[in-house]
């Protein structure tokens, strides 16, 4: 433990492979906030994002249709840079994602639903990519 | 194979979280996992029997809790002093968990490849 300490003491840049399950909507409760500086922090210090999956009120992160104030953020966008510059896989739980509103295109259409709102670089999908996230990640973080 | 332990820390009902949980260890028992569950904190309110949640038009806890046996996911623990501290006892609870104090659970956590909390 002492030698473990130590080094921890010393900062260890050993690269990890962080996910991220976000719980919480957007601008609500700050978790959405704290996951998204989580995720640029450790991606600019090295570390690997391979997954970030929105549960529970976390899908509303993927709304296209968020339109906070200006000086506001934008957690849509932010979480789409993210995508965009640094690949970073974004996943929403499609039965989460359903009963709050949250639909693409497709889900859209099987629904009858006049509109959709979810899009690429978010992709709806089930529960066994959080489990997936759980086992290839060497730690999980969640923000509720 | 992997040792998961899902934590259960809220009531049913007043929020999604004790069914998105439930919903998490289904998932993971059937991609073959060894799952464990914790309830802690609010989450004891999960076991209480006698749920009767079609009055607020939610679906029952409880029975979703029923078909964790045909999942194999068998071991279930409830933390004692959360228990307690809620009036609860062994007899107050329609799943058979096994009460653990709060040290045991840290010490299940400690166990396992991976830990994740609803």
């Amino acid at each position: 433990m002492k030698g473990f300490a130590l080094h921890f003491c010393f900062c260890d840049t050993r690269p990890m492979k962080f996910s991220l399950l976000v719980l919480s909507a957007p601008h609500s409760r700050q978790a959405s906030q704290s996951a998204l500086k989580f995720a640029q922090t450790a991606l600019a210090n090295g570390h690997e994002l391979y997954r970030v999956f929105f549960y529970q009120d976390g899908v509303h992160n993927a709304s296209q249709l968020q339109s906070p104030p200006q000086d506001e953020t934008n957690l849509h966008d932010e979480w789409q840079a993210l995508a965009d510059t640094q690949g970073t896989d974004l996943v929403v739980c499609i039965a989460a994602a359903l009963k709050r509103g949250i639909l693409d295109a497709d889900e859209a259409e099987r629904y009858e639903r006049p509109q959709h709102n979810l899009a690429k670089p978010f992709e709806l999908s089930g529960l066994g990519q959080l489990l997936d996230a759980q086992l290839q990640s060497d730690r999980l973080i969640t923000f509720a | 194979m992997k040792k998961i332990l899902v934590l259960q820390k809220q009531a049913p009902y007043g929020s999604s979280l004790a069914r998105d949980g439930l919903d998490y260890v289904l998932t993971s028992a059937a991609y073959d996992q060894d799952i464990s569950m914790a309830f802690i904190g609010d989450g004891v309110w999960q076991l209480v029997k006698s749920q009767q949640p079609a009055e607020i038009k939610q679906k029952s806890q409880l029975a979703a809790l029923d078909v964790l046996s045909l999942y194999d996911v068998e071991k279930l623990y409830a933390c004692h002093e959360d228990l307690n501290a809620r009036g609860l006892s062994p007899q107050d609870l329609g799943v058979d968990v096994t009460c653990i104090s709060r040290a045991e659970i840290k010490q299940l956590m400690v166990e396992q490849d991976h830990v994740i909390g609803f």
